[in-house]
């Protein structure tokens, strides 16, 4: 019972990790480029929850909301501002530009906030849940049930409606997509933008039910480029297979192994898959 | 002169190399030009100028008296130009109905474009049966009416077309330019890009031969059709006067 338990608590926590790397791995798909600040913009996502929670006293559905409009902007802000005068630059200058944009967002905010932790209340969205016998807490129920709602519909958007379907045009070519008379900057801001409200929503969940501090994006980014490069670069299914598939094993791992080993294990996975299939598991190419 | 495309003195450079070293041309509204000439004299640059996937280093691009030459591809197709480019470049992934409604970024009356897919549906009724199929599944005259039917579909008043016959089986290519005949009579210009002299000949009215980079011929496609030593000189078809269908 408590493996079932175990499991279900890793789809859950994987959902999360899809939701937030599926903004990365359009980024990659739309423009080769690799967004070093993706983790830091989760965190920054878990600071508005935490501001519009504390401050405005604004519930789960506010802040979620809120923290989505201000990573769109600020993903829209990061292409239009600063990574669209680096793309004819060189891949060095590309991979700087984020990296410094990782480090000023991260450093912001432990000047603003300080190193301490924080946290928002455990009965913000309360309790636990028992489904004969499997204890799964809220917060992440919520969470995992939100982050793969909206995975889903990120897929949607993309392969079902116009919008999305020039957003992958470009994506495709680029040069192609012009002669259709599309604005390929345009569209890449707004997956910049698409990838931020993702990471936004994602980091509102999160904070919920972990410890909210400038440096977390850290280790949330390198769980996202794990699961962007087991998922296959650029495509969003297999951003939410892999996540899920992360999050069962840390878990996992954690149970089995004991929680100092949980990401030893994912990125001994990592690497061996790479090993064997430099694609992905779900790459095209 | 309002009612045509005109190029003058083109010039492209890609870096040190010379794409296009002194293009000259016109094509007035209602007419077929094609643009004759062998593999590499620059054609395929010329068009891609026209379309703005490559920007002029010398000479003017003027469309129904407005300069367009500077324009970045995006902003020609609302000026009602559109490209069928070399390689079709089709997005492979997306189905050949979303390939046709991509067409339709620049049009601002959502309203029609049911209408204008029932067009090219009617056009090519092959791209109907396929239009859940991926464009990444399809022959190559398949590719080459879906590449023509997404030009189509922003409504240009002049359409591009290069190659259009390139590696395709010769009965799918009387289907297509019996296509491109009836476009014309329905009114679109049509700019195209052939090396096959003959079949271009037939369906133009002027052509003007490219060479090296450089227009160095022009004539009424009925003159050049019969004129063995300009086809053997420019065109390289050392045969006889085109063979009739």
């Amino acid at each position: 019972m408590v493996i079932v338990q175990v499991i279900t608590g890793g789809l859950l926590l994987g959902a999360v990790y899809a939701l937030f790397s599926s903004g990365l791995t359009l980024i990659w798909g739309m423009m080769n480029v690799v967004n070093f600040a993706h983790g830091d913009f989760v965190m920054i996502g878990m600071y508005v929850a935490f501001l519009i929670y504390t401050y405005l006293n604004g519930g789960p559905i506010e802040f979620v909301l809120a923290s989505a409009v201000v990573l769109f902007v600020l993903g829209v802000w990061s292409y239009t501002g600063l990574v669209r005068h680096v793309m004819s630059g060189t891949l060095l200058s590309q991979m700087l530009a984020t990296f410094g944009l990782a480090l000023v967002l991260r450093y912001a905010t432990f000047w603003i906030f300080s190193s301490n932790f924080r946290s928002l209340p455990e009965d913000l969205i309360g309790g636990t849940l028992n489904l004969g016998g499997i204890l799964i807490s809220m917060p992440k129920l919520v969470a995992g049930v939100v982050a793969i709602a909206l995975t889903l519909g990120l897929h949607g958007l993309l392969t079902r409606t116009a919008i999305g379907s020039q957003l992958l045009a470009v994506s495709e070519d680029r040069n192609a997509a012009m002669l259709m008379g599309i604005r390929p900057d345009r569209m890449q801001a707004l997956a910049w933008g698409l990838a931020g409200a993702g990471t936004g929503i994602a980091g509102a969940l999160i904070a919920t039910f972990y410890y909210i501090s400038p440096s977390v994006g850290e280790t949330l980014a390198l769980v996202a480029f794990v699961v962007v490069a087991l998922g296959g670069f650029g495509s969003v299914p297999g951003a939410l297979i892999a996540g899920l598939l992360i999050g069962v094993i840390q878990e996992l791992s954690a149970y089995l192994l004991g929680p100092v080993y949980k990401d030893v294990v994912v990125y001994a996975l990592f690497v061996a898959v790479l090993w064997i299939r430099p694609q992905g598991l779900f790459g095209k190419f | 002169m309002t009612d045509r495309l005109r190029v003058t003195n083109l010039e492209v450079r890609y870096g040190d190399l010379v794409g296009v070293a002194d293009v000259s041309f016109e094509v007035a509204e209602g007419s077929v030009v094609a643009l004759l000439g062998s593999n590499g004299a620059g054609k395929t640059t010329t068009l891609n100028a026209i379309a703005g996937l490559v920007k002029p280093s010398r000479g003017t691009i003027e469309w129904r008296g407005e300069d367009i030459g500077r324009l970045p591809a995006y902003a020609i197709v609302p000026k009602g130009l559109a490209l069928s480019p070399e390689g079709w470049r089709l997005f492979v992934g997306q189905t050949v109905e979303q390939n046709l409604r991509l067409g339709t970024a620049t049009v601002r009356d959502k309203a029609r474009v049911p209408a204008l897919l029932d067009r090219v549906y009617t056009t090519f009724p092959r791209l109907a049966e396929r239009r859940k199929q991926r464009a990444g599944t399809l022959s190559g005259g398949e590719r080459q009416m879906l590449a023509m039917g997404r030009a189509l579909m922003s409504e240009p008043r002049l359409l591009l077309l290069d190659e259009p016959s390139l590696g395709l089986a010769p009965a799918i290519v009387d289907t297509l330019y019996e296509t491109l005949e009836r476009l014309h009579q329905d009114g679109l210009t049509l700019l195209l890009a052939e090396q096959s002299v003959s079949l271009a000949l037939e369906v133009a009215d002027h052509a003007y031969v490219l060479q090296t980079g450089r227009t160095v011929l022009d004539g009424p496609a009925e003159a050049l059709q019969h004129d063995a030593q300009v086809q053997e000189i420019y065109l390289g078809t050392k045969t006889k006067p085109v063979m009739e269908h």
